[in-house]
């Protein structure tokens, strides 16, 4: 075996390995599964993510912090303006009282009405069911802002520095969650996946967030999504999100 | 050249003030898109919450105008009223100045303006704002058409007008179902998706734009020389009403209809009761730019400054309307979990803010200006002028 060979090897092991003991519930056949970069992403997976508000606890925002964090998504004190990928929000029952937390983020839909509304296509969504913004084409009109009933969606409305390289912006183009798909392509979870589910230090370790392939029906979140009820945000728009919530 | 049209006379010194004003506004219309272009939108009083702040009400209010300002043209090619054929090349003149101008401000508060190409070159047909690029596009085209048989020879005999003036008609009314549909189609927000949209838009598009005409033709008419018989002035005044009407018709509909529904009481609540300075503005539209426009349009004898009173409260009404559709229906916060208390996040539950900044309003201010410059300068070359009534006795 050649040395990049055996180099890229040792680093889809060692992906593969912390992935599994970073994610619990995520099995190494998903990965198999992702696509690398030299072949087609296809609609034989689609990615999603369970979100069990039970074990999301409100005084935190390990999730929030490593979004921005691998994103490069800095505050600059004006948090009307500020990008918002995903944020936490608390919600009190008006009946009963029951207090439920939980992060909100792009759903990810199969039927995107961002996608529908942008003039350009600069919106568009991934065979594997990640919604995503061409920055190349964006011609920053805010339509999709408007259409997103998640409000999921941010404009840049200032000049930006030193952005990671994996995660393009820019002034006057949308953006918003990626579901980390240069991890995903990389065969890693995402972010706030990854911090939910670690433990210790400043990481959650609340095990919330179960990212997967709702396509495999042997996939750790196809099964819980088979066993236990779980509910998409606006279910009423029929927009089959790939986000989804336990015990909301 | 047909004789019932002139090319602009400049007599009057109020004209060079005119220029000189729209010149300067259009100017610094101008530098205030650069400075947000250039600082980025946080300067403005937009947000993530509110992205489509006061030059989107300048916009729309400028194409909905645009698509209304042809009423007269339709009137005399298409309706045969022949008291209005002077007033026809003016009339589809002002749609596409007002149209440029409303296109303008859009392209400018873009977050990146200088991808204009790409939006011609990249078509997501299955977007609304898409199909309005090529209606608006596409009206541009036939009203320079209509402008071209009006001076063409024979043009009229064979035919040619009506079938342009019809071709227009019919293409505003999409054009203005496609602008109603931009918020009509929205499927997340409450305040937005409603079919009555397409038809509210055509109407406040008839009411606006009829206006906006009556408004520019006693503006020229005073420079010019008067060319509004006192049986134009009557008729657009019905007109008017009949337009103002359809209107507060319409809007009634929307909000009883909406009123009717439990999940849409709260955005009802909202924009009706205890929203504000949108509380404020709907009902000052309803009133001041609807009721009493109408009661000063209908009572008899409406002379030409009671019929520009009507007119500039009309077009202050349809602004403050538009406002309220536009920037109301985002400050309402999404319903993204009924019958939940939402508190955190980004501002979750809460109305979102919003304060128009002065270079928005110059931005939006500055398409007005450009396109009314535009006019005059269009005016000066092009042969659309009616000509004074004196000239037509005497003719």
């Amino acid at each position: 075996m050649t040395a990049p060979a055996n180099r890229k090897r040792r680093k889809l092991l060692a992906a593969a390995a912390s992935t599994v003991a970073a994610a619990p519930g995520l099995r190494l056949m998903e990965w198999a599964a992702a696509q690398s970069d030299a072949q087609p992403v296809t609609a034989a997976t689609r990615w999603g993510l369970l979100i069990d508000t039970d074990k999301c606890a409100v005084d935190c925002d390990a999730c929030v912090r490593a979004c921005n964090d691998e994103h490069g998504l800095t505050g600059t004190g004006r948090p009307e303006t500020d990008a918002q990928w995903i944020r936490k929000v608390t919600l009190t029952d008006e009946h009963s009282g029951r207090v439920t937390s939980l992060p909100v983020l792009c759903q990810h839909c199969e039927q995107p009405p961002c996608v529908d509304v942008c003039p350009t296509g600069a919106s568009f969504r991934r065979e594997d069911g990640v919604v995503l913004v061409d920055k190349h084409t964006c011609i920053g009109c805010r339509y999709c802002v408007i259409a997103c009933p998640y409000q999921a969606r941010s404009f840049v409305h200032e000049n930006l520095t030193a952005q990671k390289p994996y995660s393009p912006r820019g002034k006057g183009t949308v953006e918003g969650c990626t579901l980390c798909v240069h991890r995903i392509d990389e065969e890693r979870a995402p972010a706030c996946v990854e911090v939910c589910n670690s433990g210790g230090g400043d990481d959650c370790g609340n095990g919330a967030l179960l990212f997967g392939d709702l396509n495999d029906p042997q996939s750790a979140i196809a099964r819980r999504l088979k066993s236990a009820p779980s509910r998409q945000l606006r279910a009423d728009l029929d927009l089959n999100t790939g986000v989804r919530y336990e015990n909301l | 050249m047909p004789a019932h049209f002139h090319q602009l006379k400049i007599t009057a010194p109020e004209y060079r003030a005119a220029l000189a004003v729209l010149l300067a506004l259009a100017a610094l219309g101008y530098a205030a898109a650069h400075y947000m272009d250039a600082g980025g939108h946080h300067i403005t009083g937009m947000n993530n919450r509110v992205v489509w702040g006061i030059p989107h009400v300048f916009a729309l209010a400028l194409i909905l105008a645009a698509s209304g300002a042809l009423n007269v043209a339709s009137l005399s090619s298409v309706f045969g009223l022949d008291e209005y054929q002077p007033l026809a090349g003016l009339s589809a003149l002002l749609a596409i100045v007002l149209l440029v101008g409303g296109l303008l401000v859009l392209v400018l508060d873009l977050g990146r303006p200088d991808r204009l190409i790409v939006a011609l070159t990249h078509y997501n047909f299955k977007s609304v704002f898409a199909w309005n690029i090529l209606l608006y596009t596409g009206f541009i085209a036939l009203a320079v058409g209509y402008l071209y048989v009006l001076v063409e020879p024979g043009a009229r005999r064979a035919g040619r007008v009506r079938a342009a003036g019809m071709l227009s008609l019919l293409w505003r009314l999409v054009l203005t179902s496609g602008s109603g549909a931009i918020f009509g189609f929205v499927v997340a927000r409450p305040m937005y998706h409603a079919a009555v949209m397409a038809p509210l838009f055509i109407a406040l598009s008839l009411a606006l734009g009829g206006a906006a005409f009556q408004l520019v033709a006693a503006a020229l008419a005073r420079w010019h020389g008067d060319y509004l018989d006192e049986s134009v002035l009557a008729r657009q005044a019905r007109l008017l009403a009949w337009f103002v009407a359809a209107v507060l018709l319409l809007t009634a509909i929307f909000h009883l209809t909406h009123g009717y529904a439990a999940e849409r009481r709260a955005v009802e609540r909202f924009i009706l009761m205890r929203g504000g300075v949108y509380t404020a503005l709907f009902w000052a539209q309803a009133g001041l730019g609807g009721a009493l426009p109408l009661a000063l349009l209908l009572a008899p004898a409406p002379g030409v400054r009671r019929l520009c009173a009507a007119a500039a409260l009309v077009v202050l009404g349809g602004f403050a309307h538009l406002y309220v559709i536009i920037i109301g229906g985002q400050a309402f916060p999404l319903p993204i979990f009924p019958g939940k208390t939402v508190t955190g996040g980004f501002y979750d539950g809460e109305v979102a803010a919003y304060a128009p900044s002065l270079p928005e309003f110059l931005l939006g201010l500055g398409g007005v200006a450009a396109a009314l410059l535009l006019l005059l300068a269009a005016l000066r070359v092009l042969p659309f002028m009616p000509p004074p009534r004196r000239a037509r006795q005497r003719g």
